[in-house]
């Protein structure tokens, strides 16, 4: 609760006076006849955790890349501040990268690599071994300064590698797939530590990644790309809970898609919901939204697997229920989800929270069952 | 662990037998008190006495040395600069002349490299000398370190010296404090490559080399084409020995470094 | 402009040193011996303009190559490289490959140093390998009396100043070659594809065949070329070992140049090796590619 209301007061993107630190302006990139990005326009503001999520060819990466400088646009303006960056080169420019492999200079030592880059602004010894002092304590690596980047652990390489890119206060902060090389549960504990630094410096972070948990979990606003192209940007919860695509929908987390027409002739005056026909001999599905639809137009109903209910009746106080049989059951421990054939032979996918021990689980392979959602469980898309 | 079948075993034997036999017969012959070096009478170090009073060799092998290390400089900074533009120039004009002239010195016959640069520096009237043997080594022997160089540089990961750039380096700079570092391995084998082959040289030295500027190999090449001569066994044995103990040692510390870094990698952990 | 600079430096270096001196080759090949200095005509005089260049351009002719193909003496030479190249190849394959393939079955912490063994004669000198041999094939050499004193032979027999003894020089000194190529190749081969044709009914040897032969290919091939090219131009060898009926090439254009002074004839030689050479240096690069491509 206390996290929804603190990202209801930052959210500079909803300030029309707001002036956004980065602005891509219909920025294409092209590589021969390969088209990176495509007529991309975006703006990220002043202190965001901003993520570019997608799968790998998506165009996040060379997004990330002309930010630090990396490539140049074929068209299109990239500002940074309201100034064009395109004619300025990677060394002179505000930005700095934390790179995917993190790119330590094997020879250096720990203190040496945080040092590089404040050693080429010409500061003074005293000051830059403040600095890298100050660096060595906010990622708790002062007994390792002097350490080999090969003697120290992967997670310790990570942090020598973020230290590094913040030591010169860069306006920007490029996180290229920072946690990839962590395995799972140390990535979990340094995403938090990862906000924590971000809120501490107050530094503007983009992070390109294409862990869907990653995103969620760190960003002020996820920007889902696909193809050169950002599908939706918007907040982490926006994003789960109301797509704007089934690609959207089905990129992060587990969803079930079910397909139909839509129909309102039996709605009368409600314009509020929809009927959704999705296969014959089954009674429409109810769903709300707002969405203009002409009678029988092609939708997509995506609903969350948490949010489908599972039950041996049929319930009474929903619009939503269809008859199946249960077809397989994943345990995962905490919950468990169940694959539910319909009569048609289409798969739902029900998941329920296992706040009882296995052995006293209520249903098994081949239990006629009910699935039931409520009218708003659902994101009705057009595609 | 693996056993070394019986086959192996032998052929392993056998190769290296044929490998090594050759060069422990020079070297113990190289001490044999006779002049004849195929009857073997008694032990004796004459020879190398005889070969540190000839002044004639003594001038070949400092001839040799000059050109060996001058060459060798000359070609290491020219074939970095290559492999670097090989690897990393992108598209250019005539990029596939520029790697064809880098790989073909590689399995040109020495005879006609040789041959052509000589022909060369009488054509531009430069006196065979010195100069025109390094000229000539530099030219065959950067194409060496180039490969070399190139090999690691293929394998170098391109993000530190963006990481570099990111952080505020000329590019002048990256390369001088990031990747020179990082290859300086390569480099110095390139170097020791191009060094050992100016050394050797035989056949390129002979066309360009003028009558004042006689190198080693010259002047055994000519001392042994009409039979054997103890005293060129002790000049061998000298050379052989130089060899084996760099490259042992080079091993044995590459080795020693390879274990250590693997230790403190598991620490790390 | 700096990377121009970078470009440049290597690049003109290699035009002036490696591209012209062939240019120059290739004119002099279209000139004729004279008794002057420098020992051939015609020269270009560039002081008399367009004029001197075409004078000099029609004075140019194939005649030299009309002398190769005339004298038997030349083409015997060419097609007796030819074959010592070939043979010692397939030698020095024949002798290379077990060892590169004892040396992948050796056990691990051996590899390193028969890596080094197989490395260390290549940094030694070359001439001083080769001389190595001569005091061994000579008539009362080491050989002649082991061969002797166990009774094998009754007389000695004639090796040195013969092709056999260019046969050993180039099967000795160009074994490196052929022995580290084939132990990278096989090195790289994945032990459990033996297992899996050893599980799919192989015997050890028809897994060899089968499996580790056709995998050790490119190995093989890059060994061969890294042989027979230098070889098919080999002075040094034939020089040492060889006798005055051993006909190669590179000994050829040596004394044509050192001893007859004949300069025209000379390049005209050494124009038709590379010629020959053409053809086994483009596969060997083109089997280089193939590789590096087939390791990305």
């Amino acid at each position: 609760m206390a996290d929804a209301a603190a990202q209801q007061v930052f959210a500079p993107w909803n300030a029309p006076e707001a002036k956004p630190i980065i602005q891509f302006r219909n920025v294409t990139k092209r590589f021969g006849d390969f088209t990176a990005i495509d007529d991309l326009t975006l703006d990220i503001h002043e202190k965001e955790f901003f993520s570019l999520l997608g799968p790998s060819g998506c165009g996040k990466t060379t997004m990330m890349r002309m930010l630090a400088g990396f490539e140049t646009p074929t068209e299109g303006t990239i500002l940074l501040d309201g100034q064009d960056i395109a004619p300025v080169p990677p060394n002179k420019r505000a930005v700095n990268m934390m790179f995917q492999s993190y790119a330590l200079f094997p020879h250096l030592s720990v203190w040496d690599n945080i040092a590089f880059g404040l050693r080429r602004e010409g500061l003074d010894k005293d000051r830059i071994g403040n600095r890298v002092e100050e660096m060595l304590r906010l990622v708790q690596l002062g007994k390792f300064a002097q350490r080999k980047p090969h003697q120290i652990s992967g997670g310790q390489r990570q942090r020598v590698a973020l230290a590094r890119s913040l030591a010169k206060a860069p306006k920007l902060l490029l996180l290229d797939e920072p946690l990839g090389a962590l395995d799972k549960k140390l990535r979990q504990e340094t995403q938090f530590e990862l906000m924590d630094i971000q809120e501490t410096t107050g530094t503007t972070f983009v992070i390109v990644t294409h862990d869907q948990e990653e995103a969620m979990t760190v960003s002020s606003r996820v920007a889902v790309m696909d193809h050169g192209k950002i599908v939706q940007v918007d907040t982490p919860d926006r994003i789960y809970e109301e797509p704007n695509s089934v690609y959207v929908a089905d990129f992060l987390g587990d969803v079930n898609i079910i397909r139909g027409k839509a129909s309102r002739k039996d709605m009368g005056a409600d314009t509020d919901h929809v009927h959704i026909h999705f296969a014959e001999g089954q009674s429409p599905l109810w769903a709300a939204t707002k969405r203009d639809l002409a009678e029988g137009t092609e939708v997509a109903l995506a609903i969350r697997p948490e949010k489908v209910t599972i039950t041996r009746d049929r319930p009474t106080d929903r619009n939503n229920a269809i008859r199946g049989k249960v077809h397989d059951i994943a345990y995962l421990g905490n919950i468990s989800t169940y694959h539910v054939e319909l009569p048609g032979g289409q798969i739902i996918k029900a998941q329920t929270a296992n706040t009882r021990r296995v052995a006293r689980r209520s249903f098994t392979w081949e239990d006629e069952v009910w699935l039931s959602f409520t009218d708003t469980a659902g994101a009705v898309l057009v595609d | 662990m693996r056993r070394l079948s019986w086959f192996n075993a032998v052929s392993l034997t056998l190769g290296f037998a044929f490998l090594y036999i050759p060069m422990l017969i020079l070297i113990v012959y190289s001490f044999n008190g006779g002049k004849l070096v195929t009857v073997w009478a008694g032990f004796s170090t004459k020879w190398y006495g005889e070969l540190f009073r000839n002044e004639a060799f003594l001038d070949a092998a400092l001839n040799t040395l000059k050109v060996a290390l001058l060459s060798s400089t000359f070609a290491t900074v020219l074939g970095t600069m290559a492999a670097y533009t090989i690897v990393r120039g992108g598209r250019f004009f005539g990029r596939t002349l520029f790697s064809g002239m880098i790989y073909a010195p590689l399995v040109m016959p020495e005879v006609i490299t040789g041959l052509s640069l000589l022909l060369l520096f009488i054509a531009i009237g430069l006196d065979r000398s010195i100069i025109t043997i390094v000229l000539a080594h530099t030219t065959f022997s950067m194409c060496y370190v180039s490969v070399v160089v190139s090999s690691r540089l293929v394998t170098f990961d391109r993000s530190l010296e963006e990481a570099a750039l990111d952080l505020g380096s000329t590019p002048f700079e990256a390369f001088r404090l990031v990747t020179l570092p990082i290859i300086a391995p390569a480099v110095i084998s390139g170097w020791l490559l191009a060094f050992t082959l100016s050394l050797d040289d035989l056949v390129i030295a002979s066309f360009t080399a003028g009558p004042s500027s006689t190198t080693l190999p010259i002047k055994i090449f000519s001392a042994v084409r009409l039979g054997v001569s103890p005293e060129i066994n002790a000049l061998s044995t000298i050379l052989i020995s130089i060899v084996a103990v760099g490259v042992i040692t080079t091993s044995l510390m590459s080795k020693r470094a390879i274990m250590r870094r693997q230790k403190e990698e598991q620490e790390a952990i | 402009m700096r990377r121009f600079g970078l470009i440049s430096v290597p690049y003109l270096w290699l035009l002036a040193l490696f591209l012209v001196p062939f240019l120059i080759v290739l004119k002099i090949s279209l000139s004729d011996i004279e008794l002057a200095i420098p020992p051939y005509t015609p020269t270009l005089d560039l002081s008399r303009g367009w004029e001197g260049f075409t004078d000099w351009a029609s004075q140019l002719d194939l005649e030299n190559f009309w002398f190769l193909a005339e004298d038997s003496l030349y083409w015997k030479a060419y097609l007796s490289s030819l074959k010592i190249a070939i043979v010692s190849t397939i030698m020095t394959l024949i002798v290379g490959y077990p060892i590169a393939y004892g040396m992948t079955r050796a056990p691990d912490e051996w590899r390193p140093t028969l890596m080094m063994l197989v490395i260390l004669p290549f940094w030694t000198s070359f001439l001083i390998r080769v001389y190595a041999w001569k005091a061994i094939l000579s008539q009362e050499g080491l050989l002649n009396q082991l061969l002797m004193g166990i009774g094998v032979i009754g007389e000695p027999l004639t090796i040195l100043n013969t092709n056999t003894a260019v046969y050993i020089g180039i099967v000795y000194t160009y074994l490196p070659f052929m022995v580290l190529p084939i132990y990278a190749a096989l090195e790289r081969l994945d032990e459990s594809l033996l297992e899996a044709a050893e599980d799919l009914g192989c015997s050890r040897f028809t897994a060899f065949w089968l499996v580790t032969f056709p995998m050790s290919k490119q190995g093989i091939i890059a060994g061969s070329f890294l042989v027979f090219i230098p070889a098919m131009g080999e002075f040094v060898i034939p020089a040492l070992l060889g006798g005055s009926k051993t006909l190669m090439i590179g000994k050829v254009l040596w004394e044509e140049f050192f001893s007859n002074r004949d300069w025209p004839v000379a390049s005209a030689v050494a124009v038709i090796l590379l010629l020959l050479l053409i053809i086994p240096i483009v596969l060997f690069q083109r089997n280089e590619e193939k590789q590096r491509e087939a390791e990305r």
